[in-house]
């Protein structure tokens, strides 16, 4: 009996100091945070992701697999801003899993660690779809990146303190590589700087902002309104006074409208990956800006 | 000195904890501070990007001065800040308002449409009246209550200038493992459509078995808890009880409460396209003088109140299968069976017979395919069979009624909030010779706070 008790009290024990050894379970809202969770956290973390670099963010539904994984997360890496208010609040409240509610530490918004651009001084949804924190689509800019990495890798040192030494080295080491392609790709994108181009969607302003692209108009009247013929017959008639060179577009998106607009104003419609697995390049978050910088500049030559 | 020994072992073995602390204690102060000092990099960060950014604006404002040096001055800015007292608006919850309403046309009368072999299922059953009808507008206040609890509001305004309490209930947020608990007036989690308010439903209506079923949706003062299993499978738990306030179920002359709901969950993803979920229910409740009878092919009531037992089982499942952001393809089924057992008696309480008993069921079957970003067409069939009313004094020559419908739908859905839809019904709910077609136009329109929808 005493030898059963034994046994059943180590057992337990064991049990109950499994979750110190256990890795973080990270729920990451889109594939870009995933690798950067990946990235700073090792094989201390085990990162999900809710969604694919060809889904819309804006649209993903709360699925039951995404159900199941809020529930037994973590840390919850999101975006933020109202990017994931479609979803990630239903799944967050019906996930009983006090630990990644709004305010817990294990709830993590990127854009909490950065100003964010368009700002509006007023909202209202005629409109479009408009953000009033801001415009949500963050990370294209890879300063931005940075500074969440930062951000993130604190969070994870709050959760996991004893291994906050392993975090802080990861993130000196992302830091260092990171910061060295940062000058590689700025280096490169010199011929960028001041290239006149049309976006589709208003997901593509923090990458025009950090490259120094200039966005001369965008595909869609209004964000999230998709354009009508007469719409796009105004627009090349707008657009022949000042002529884009590049029309820019994501993997996700419907490329009607920004191939018939490229064929009528004889300028090259770039796809560009938008996210971590959005073309066979961006495996990860270095890749997505190689990617990406390649093929804006193939496309200008 | 052979007595100080044991002191100085005794002292040692003390300072050894202490000493393995202090090395736990250094080692908790690393993390802390390099905690600090990831967090203070991170604010750097921010502030530099402020600083990027400010500097690109005022690039940016310098450019537009130079352009619009002859242009009027803009509006002066707001003061930043404002008063203290504008941040007692910041604690609002969110609120959203739906408006709806349709247009409708019908072959035949709608004041005397009804599912034959059902007991009248309520006001918000059957297609409404002809022309133009106003729909329910439903005002929704939703909060976090504190760190513990959050509280959810719906009110109706009906088309009768009435205003009904939709939902209102509390909900834990505070607690682990999966559990949350939900206490209040709320529509039960059994099934799938049940749960879903009107503004999100596919087609204009509920399926015929929920109105005949549930004269709509189910919904009682009680309390509901929930479990989800820490399984990477969907799997969710949940029990009901309350106090049986609508049809089948009556409020009960006792006190405690009436019966119990029970209802399992299982979902998950199909490769990367497709997500399914089902679910089996079981709903145990009492009635006590439930107004409302069964009527003959005739039309003559066999009884107008019943009271005794209802039980009903419901299966559910849902599959949605969406290759592009564009396009989805969302199949849907919900099955139904419920048994009641007890007394029947006329309008004025008099027994007619205590050895009551039938079976009913029915079912419907529907699928919705969005087919370009703004457009959705579906289509749905309903069936049910009311069961043949056994008891030893049940007219010999009583046979059951099969009411079914076909409809198809389309609608354009010009934003997210935003629905124009047209409905076209072949209705046979009357289980009559003659079918009644059913036309609808309807409009869904919502502002107010971004809605998050379940699944």
């Amino acid at each position: 009996m005493k030898k059963l008790i034994r046994v059943l009290a180590l057992s337990l024990a064991a049990a109950a100091s499994l979750p110190a050894n256990a890795a973080l379970k990270v729920l990451a809202t889109t594939p870009d945070w995933g690798a950067l969770a990946q990235e700073l956290g090792g094989d201390r973390v085990n990162v999900y992701v809710a969604t694919t670099a060809l889904q819309d963010v804006h649209r993903v539904e709360a699925r039951p697999s995404l159900e199941a994984r809020a529930r037994s997360a973590d840390l919850v890496v999101a975006t933020g801003a109202e990017l994931e208010v479609g979803w990630l609040p239903v799944l967050i409240q019906e996930s009983g899993n006090a630990k990644i509610q709004r305010g817990a530490r294990g709830y993590f918004e990127a854009a909490s660690a950065l100003s964010l651009l368009e700002v509006p001084s007023q909202v209202d949804r005629a409109m479009g779809d408009i953000h009033p924190y801001g415009n949500p689509h963050v990370h294209l800019d890879p300063h931005n990146i940075r500074a969440v990495a930062h951000a993130l890798t604190a969070r994870l040192s709050q959760l996991d303190p004893g291994q906050a030494a392993y975090y802080a080295s990861r993130a000196q080491e992302f830091d260092a590589r990171w910061d060295g392609a940062i000058r590689a790709w700025e280096g490169k994108a010199a011929p960028l700087k001041g290239v006149k181009v049309v976006i589709l969607h208003r997901d593509q302003v923090y990458l025009c902002q950090w490259l120094g692209l200039v966005e001369v108009a965008s595909i869609e009247p209004k964000p999230g309104v998709p354009p009508t013929a007469a719409y796009l017959g105004t627009l090349v008639g707008r657009l022949t006074t000042t002529p884009p060179k590049l029309i820019l577009l994501n993997a996700y998106n419907d490329p009607k409208a920004a191939n018939w607009l490229a064929e009528r104003m004889h300028v090259p419609a770039v796809v560009l990956p938008f996210s971590v697995g959005g073309s066979d390049r961006a495996k990860d978050l270095f890749g997505l800006f190689d990617d990406t910088l390649d093929k804006l500049l193939a496309a200008l030559k | 000195m052979m007595v100080f020994r044991p002191v100085a072992a005794l002292m040692a073995l003390a300072t050894l904890p202490a000493m393995a602390s202090g090395a736990d204690d250094v080692a908790a102060l690393r993390a802390e501070l390099q905690a600090l000092k990831s967090d203070y990099d991170a604010r750097v960060d921010a502030l530099e990007a402020r600083i990027r950014q400010l500097e690109a604006s005022a690039q940016a404002s310098a450019d537009a001065a130079e352009a619009l040096a002859t242009a009027p001055p803009a509006a002066p800015a707001p003061a930043p800040g404002g008063d203290v007292g504008d941040k007692a608006s910041a604690f609002n919850p969110a609120i959203s308002l739906i408006l709806g309403g349709n247009f409708t046309g019908t072959s035949r009368d709608p004041a005397g449409w009804h599912i034959a072999g059902f007991p009248p299922a309520g006001d918000e059953a059957g297609p409404g009246g002809r022309s133009f009808n106003l729909g329910e507008s439903e005002l929704t206040f939703t909060a976090s209550i504190d760190p513990y609890f959050s509280g959810v509001l719906t009110a109706a305004i009906t088309a009768d200038n009435e205003i009904e309490v939709e939902e209102a209930y509390f909900r834990t947020t505070a607690l682990a493992d999966g559990v949350t608990l939900k206490g209040g007036r709320f529509f039960s989690g059994f099934g799938y459509l049940n749960e879903v308010h009107a503004h999100a439903w596919d087609f204009v209506d509920q399926p015929l078995v929920y109105q005949a079923m549930f004269g709509g949706q189910y919904r009682q003062e009680g309390l509901q808890v929930k479990w989800l299993a820490p399984t990477d499978l969907f799997l969710e738990f949940g029990a009901e009880t309350g106090n049986g306030a609508s049809y089948p179920a009556t409020r009960l002359e006792k006190n405690g409460f009436n019966g119990a709901t029970l209802f399992a969950h299982a979902g998950g993803d199909i490769g990367e396209f497709a997500s399914w979920r089902a679910g089996v229910s079981w709903l145990t409740q009492k009635a006590e003088g439930r107004e409302g009878g069964i009527e003959d092919a005739e039309g003559v009531p066999l009884f107008e109140q019943f009271s005794g037992d209802s039980d009903t089982w419901v299966i559910d499942g849902v599959l949605k299968w969406a290759p592009t952001p564009r396009r989805q393809l969302k199949l849907q089924a919900e099955y139904m069976r419920r048994r009641e057992s007890g007394e029947i008696a006329d309008s004025t309480g008099l027994v007619l017979a205590d050895d009551y008993r039938n079976t009913s069921s029915g079912w419907y079957l529907q699928s919705v395919y969005q087919f370009a970003p703004r457009w959705r067409v579906g289509a749905r069939y309903d069936a049910l069979d009311s069961g043949t009313p056994s008891y030893l004094l049940a007219p010999p020559d009583l046979i059951g009624a099969n009411p079914d419908r076909f409809s198809v739908m389309l609608d354009w859905n010009p934003s997210e909030f935003s629905r124009l839809r047209a409905q076209y019904d072949w209705d046979d709910a009357r289980d009559e010779a003659e079918s009644d077609r059913i036309w609808r136009i309807q409009y869904v329109y919502g502002i107010g706070a971004h809605g998050a929808h379940k699944y």
